[in-house]
C-alpha cells in the first residue's frame, strides 16, 4: 500500500535532473520509492526471509550448532519429528494451552469491553486497569506471579490455608504448571482483545440503541441481537488472533515452567525448539520442528482469511 | 484486499540481494571492533555463569587485575547452567563470543572443542607465567581434546557436608574439637540425622532435593558404581543404583530431610536453623559466612559422609577456555592469557573466599592455604571427588543430570518410590542414548 503512494510521487520527482536514483538505471523514475522501502525490506529479508529459507534448507540436513561439516539427510528429521513422543506431546501442551487461554481471553476481552464502555465516570480507571497489564514485560509478570503462586508463603497459598480451602498446597495448580500459567496469560494479554473490542463497540452508531429503545426493547436484547452481530468481523479477528498468539506460547511458559532450576517436565512446543536447537544443537531438527509449528499456524490463518473474506462478500 | 499493480521497473532479486547485503555489511563492519580495544587500552571481555556468591569473589579479583594490569575486563555473569551454555555455544559458533569464559571441565567434550573454542598453546601458558607441572595430572589430562589443550582449570568444587556446631552440639554429634562425628555406613549417619532432628524440630539435613543428581551420582559412586555409556545403550549396576536411590527414599520418608526444597530453601533452611547439616556445594560458604556476620550462624564444613565406605562425593572444575573467534587481535589474546594467569596464580581468595579447591598447585600447596579455616577440613574432596559419566549429554548443568534429577525430585516428594525411579533413569538415559550425537 504504501509503495502505491509513493510511485506516483516518484514518477514526478524522478524527471528533476539532481535525482538520487542510480544513474544506470534505465527507468529511472521507478527507483525513487524503492530507496524509502529498502531499510525495511534489507531488514526484513536478512531476519526473516534468509532465515526461513536457511531454516526449510536445514531441516533436510543434520546442520548442528557446533558448526562441523553440513550433510543432507533428506527426510529423516521430518520422519523423526513425527515419530518423536516427546515432540508431540509438547505439540499437544501448546494445543492444550491454546484450547484453555482463547475461550476466557474472548470473552473476558468482550465482558469487560462492554463494562468499560458502559461505565460514564469510571471509564478511564477500567480502560487503564484492564489495558495495564499488557504493558509490563512478560520477565516482571512472570516473577510476580511467581510469588503468588509460592507454595509455601505465596498469597494464593496463605488466602487458601487461612480460608480453609486448600491447607497449605494450591489445590487448583497442583497438577501441572499448565493452569497458572495460563490464568497469568489471561491477566496478561486481555488487554489486547479488550482493546479491540472496545474500539468496535466505539464504532457502533447510537441510532441504532436509540431505534431499539423506541421499540421497546430491553438492554439483554440489545446486547443479543444489536451488539454481538455488530461485533461479529471483531470476534474473528481477535479468536484467530488469540489462536496465532496462544499457539506461540513460549515466554511466560519458559520464565515459568520452564528454565534450569525448575522441574517441570512438561514444554510447550516452541521451547522444545528451543531445547532441540540450542540447548541440544539440532538445529536441523529444530528447523523440522519449526516448519511443523508454521504450517499449523499457516492453516490457522487460512481459515481465518477464508471466513473474513466470505463476510465481505 | 487487491494487490496494488506491481511499480514501473519494479526491485529485480538479484539488485535487491546486493543492497541488502551491502546493508548487512554495513551493519556488521561496526561490531567487529568492539573487541580491538579502545584509546589504548586492551579490552578483554569475559563471560561466566558464577551466578552464585562466589560470583561477588570473582567480581573483586577482577578489580584487582584491572588495577594491576590496565587491561579493561568486561566481565558479564549468564544464569548459571544451561542458559549460559546456550549462549556461549551460540556465540562461539558465529565466532563473536567472549574472549574467554568459564566453564565446568565436565562439560569440555559437549561444547565440541574443535569447532567451538580455540586451542591454548602451552608456549602462551609459560609466558605467561603458568606451568603444566602446576597442576594435578588427572586434572590436567581433561582439559585435553584430540590432543590439544582447551581448557585451564581453575578450581575444583564438590558437594560437601556442612554442619551447625551450635545444634549439633546439643544433639551430642561433636567430637571434644568441635568437628563433626565421622559416621560409617548409613545408619550410622541416619542416627546422627535422628540426634540432630530431635533438636531442630524439622529436619536432619537441610538437602537440596532438586539437585538430586549431585547426591545420587555421590551415593552411588561411594559403592564403585560405574555409568557407562555405549552407542547404543548403557550399563548402570541396578542393584547400587537402588542403593542410592533407596537413601533417598528413606531419608525423605523419615523427615530427616525436606521433601521439597530448592536451592534458596535449602541454604535457608540452614541458616534458619531447620536443619542442622546440610550437603550442598562449597560455594554455599560465602553465604553463610555472610549470614554468621548478618545475624550469627556458627558452622563449619567436612567431607561428604560415608554412606556407603568411603567418602567419595559429586564434583566438577572451573575451567577458562577461549571461545572460537572469527580473527584474535594479538595484544587481546595475550592480555586475555594474561588474564587467566593471573586468576590461577591469585586463586588463593578464590578458595578462602568462594570455598572452592584451587586447581593451581603453587596455591594449594603454601602453607597458607594449609592451614586455611575451614577448607583444610574439607581438603580431601580433591581426591574423592567424582566427575559426572563421560557422555556427551552428562556434565554439570548438562540433559541427563538435569532430568534424572527430576526424577530424584519425585523420589524426595513421595511420588516415586525408588525401583519407579530406577526404571524412569534407564527410560530417560535411552532416550537421550538413542539421539542424533549432534557433537561428533
Amino acid at each position: 500500500m504504501s509503495t502505491d503512494t509513493a510511485t506516483p510521487e516518484a514518477a514526478s520527482t524522478a524527471d528533476r535532473p539532481p535525482s538520487p536514483a542510480p544513474a544506470r538505471a534505465p527507468k529511472r523514475r521507478s527507483w525513487l520509492g524503492l530507496w524509502f522501502v529498502l531499510p525495511f525490506v534489507a531488514v526484513y529479508a536478512v531476519f526473516m526471509i534468509w532465515p526461513m529459507l536457511l531454516g526449510l534448507y536445514y531441516s533436510f540436513t543434520d546442520k548442528s550448532l557446533t558448526g562441523r561439516p553440513v550433510e543432507w539427510i533428506g527426510l529423516e528429521n521430518w520422519i523423526e519429528a513425527f515419530g518423536d513422543p516427546a515432540a508431540m506431546d509438547s505439540l499437544w501442551n501448546t494445543a492444550w494451552f491454546t484450547i484453555l487461554s482463547t475461550p476466557p481471553l474472548v470473552v473476558l476481552g468482550l465482558a469487560f469491553a462492554l463494562l468499560a464502555h458502559r461505565a460514564r465516570r469510571l471509564g478511564w480507571f477500567l480502560r487503564l486497569s484492564f489495558f495495564a497489564p499488557f504493558v509490563i514485560p512478560v520477565s516482571v509478570v512472570t516473577m510476580v506471579w511467581l510469588w503468588m503462586y509460592q507454595p509455601a508463603g505465596g498469597l494464593f497459598n496463605h488466602y487458601l490455608g487461612e480460608w480453609g480451602l486448600g491447607g497449605d498446597h494450591l489445590w487448583a495448580f497442583q497438577q501441572d504448571a499448565m493452569g497458572s500459567v495460563v490464568v497469568t496469560t489471561v491477566w496478561w494479554t486481555l488487554g489486547f482483545n479488550f482493546l479491540l473490542y472496545l474500539a468496535a463497540l466505539q464504532t457502533i452508531p447510537a441510532e441504532v440503541y436509540e431505534a431499539a429503545d423506541i421499540d421497546g426493547a430491553n438492554s439483554l436484547q440489545k446486547l443479543w441481537s444489536i451488539t454481538l452481530p455488530l461485533l461479529k468481523r471483531t470476534t474473528a479477528l481477535v479468536i484467530v488472533l488469540q489462536l496465532i498468539a496462544s499457539l506461540r506460547i513460549f515466554d511466560q511458559y519458559y520464565l515459568m515452567a520452564g528454565g534450569a532450576s525448575n522441574l517441570a517436565t512438561e514444554n510447550v512446543f516452541i521451547q522444545y525448539i528451543y531445547n532441540s536447537g540450542f540447548v541440544g544443537f539440532r538445529i536441523g531438527y529444530a528447523s523440522a520442528l519449526s516448519y511443523i509449528l508454521f504450517a499449523c499456524i499457516i492453516v490457522i490463518a487460512l481459515i481465518q482469511f477464508r471466513l473474513l473474506s466470505r463476510r465481505e462478500d | 484486499m487487491r494487490n496494488p499493480p506491481s511499480p514501473p521497473g519494479a526491485l529485480s532479486r538479484r539488485a535487491l540481494l546486493t543492497g541488502t547485503a551491502a546493508a548487512a555489511g554495513l551493519g556488521l563492519a561496526g561490531c567487529g571492533s568492539i573487541t580491538g580495544g579502545i584509546g589504548g587500552g586492551t579490552t578483554v571481555k569475559q563471560w561466566n555463569l558464577l551466578a552464585g556468591s562466589d560470583g561477588a569473589i570473582m567480581t573483586t579479583m577482577h578489580e584487582q587485575f584491572m588495577e594491576e594490569t590496565g587491561v579493561d575486563l568486561k566481565a558479564t555473569t549468564f544464569a548459571w547452567g544451561t542458559p549460559f551454555y546456550t549462549k556461549l555455544v551460540m556465540g562461539a559458533s558465529g565466532g563473536n563470543a567472549a574472549d574467554v569464559a568459564t566453564i565446568h571441565l565436565s562439560r569440555l567434550q559437549s561444547l565440541s572443542p574443535s569447532t567451538l573454542l580455540d586451542a591454548i598453546e602451552i608456549d602462551e601458558l609459560v609466558d605467561a607465567g603458568l606451568d603444566p607441572e602446576d597442576f594435578t595430572p588427572d586434572i590436567w589430562d581433561r582439559c585435553f581434546s584430540d590432543d590439544r589443550l582447551y581448557a585451564v582449570p581453575l578450581d575444583t568444587h564438590a558437594l560437601v557436608n556442612y554442619y551447625n556446631r551450635t545444634i549439633c552440639e546439643q544433639a551430642g554429634v561433636l567430637n571434644p574439637d568441635g568437628t563433626l562425628l565421622e559416621t560409617h555406613g548409613v545408619e550410622e549417619y541416619f542416627d546422627l540425622l535422628r540426634a540432630v532432628k530431635d533438636v531442630t524440630g524439622e529436619y536432619g539435613t537441610s538437602l537440596d532435593t532438586n539437585a538430586g543428581w549431585r547426591q545420587f551420582w555421590a551415593w552411588y559412586r561411594q559403592q564403585d558404581g560405574e555409568w557407562i555409556f555405549h552407542e547404543d545403550g548403557f550399563e548402570l549396576d541396578d542393584d547400587k543404583a537402588l542403593n542410592a536411590i533407596d537413601t533417598m527414599w528413606r531419608m525423605a520418608d523419615e523427615g530427616l530431610c525436606p521433601r521439597i526444597s530448592d536451592g534458596g530453601a535449602t541454604a535457608a533452611n540452614f541458616e534458619n536453623g531447620a536443619g542442622g547439616l546440610v550437603q550442598v556445594g562449597n560455594w554455599e560458604i560465602t553465604r553463610f559466612r555472610a549470614f554468621n556476620e548478618a545475624q550469627g550462624l556458627d558452622f563449619s564444613m567436612t567431607e561428604m559422609p560415608d554412606f556407603f565406605g568411603n567418602r567419595r562425593t559429586q564434583g566438577d572444575c572451573h575451567a577458562f577456555v577461549l571461545p572460537r573467534h572469527n580473527s584474535w587481535n594479538a595484544d587481546v589474546r595475550k592480555a586475555t592469557v594474561d588474564y587467566v594467569a593471573f586468576m590461577l596464580q591469585n586463586s588463593f581468595q578464590w578458595g578462602a573466599g568462594a570455598g572452592h579447591t584451587p586447581a593451581y598447585l603453587p596455591v594449594t600447596d603454601s602453607p597458607e592455604y594449609q592451614d586455611l579455616e575451614p577448607n583444610a577440613e574439607y581438603s580431601g574432596v580433591v581426591d574423592n571427588v567424582q566427575f559426572d559419566p563421560d557422555v556427551w549429554f552428562a556434565g554439570s548443568a548438562a540433559r541427563l543430570p538435569d532430568e534424572v534429577g527430576r526424577v530424584f525430585a519425585g523420589v524426595y516428594s513421595g511420588a516415586n518410590d525408588p525401583e519407579t525411579a530406577l526404571a524412569a533413569i534407564k527410560d530417560v538415559a535411552q532416550t537421550m542414548v538413542e539421539l542424533p550425537n549432534p557433537i561428533d
